[in-house]
């Protein structure tokens, strides 16, 4: 499936990841996907806790070309 | 579970003014309700003509930490302020003055930034916080 948003979060630190994702996440329907770029550290357990809390899903959470990489779904 | 988080912000450095307001963005991203009741100095670091102004550090900071947060701050960490109106915006966050601190500091809601909803007492900050937890900053 299209990626319908992508949110580039690039040398933000916590809490700023997820504010841009929630703010992303917030533009799209149910069930389209959004991608987001990270370099916190922080970021992969954050995004996780997150998706829980929030009840998207996270449907992907992994490295690409150095940087964290995460795709969500919108609940 | 009452989920609602409340802060009372009595610091007024900004590298507790930044931790505060992280603690509130971070809530208001998961969907949480968050409080935030200003004191004393932090109340003071909200004044319209100096939100974005110096603060100044924890003593406990000293030249090394004046320079890392510097280093952080040039490398394009937001400001304080900057994401407490990004909270704002993406979900419930509100904040509040503490009304006795208003008085010993002579400030009128019209001296603070906008960012400030309004100015309570502490019963009505306890209500609010409901059962939820409070954190002291």
């Amino acid at each position: 499936m299209e990626i319908k948003l992508k949110v580039d979060a690039s040398g933000l630190s916590c809490p700023l990841p997820i504010l841009k994702a929630s703010q992303g996440v917030k533009t799209v329907g149910s069930g389209e996907l959004v991608e987001v770029i990270a370099t916190d550290p922080g970021s992969v357990k954050d995004f996780a806790a997150w998706a829980t809390s929030t009840g998207h899903t996270l449907v992907e959470s992994g490295v690409a070309d150095g940087k964290f990489r995460f795709v969500i779904r919108h609940k | 579970m009452d989920e609602t988080i409340s802060i009372v912000l009595f610091s007024g450095t900004d590298d507790k003014l930044t931790a505060a307001a992280t603690l509130a963005a971070g809530g208001a991203a998961l969907g949480r309700p968050v409080k935030i009741f200003l004191q004393y100095w932090g109340l003071n670091a909200f004044r319209a003509d100096g939100i974005m102004a110096d603060h100044g550090l924890a003593p406990e900071a000293g030249p090394a930490g004046r320079a890392a947060v510097d280093a952080a701050a040039k490398a394009g960490q937001a400001h304080w302020a900057d994401t407490l109106r990004m909270a704002k915006e993406l979900g419930e966050v509100d904040i509040q003055a503490c009304s006795a601190s208003m008085d010993i500091l002579k400030l009128k809601q019209s001296d603070l930034d906008p960012i400030v909803d309004g100015v309570e007492g502490v019963a009505a900050f306890y209500i609010n916080a409901g059962e939820g937890q409070i954190v002291f900053i």
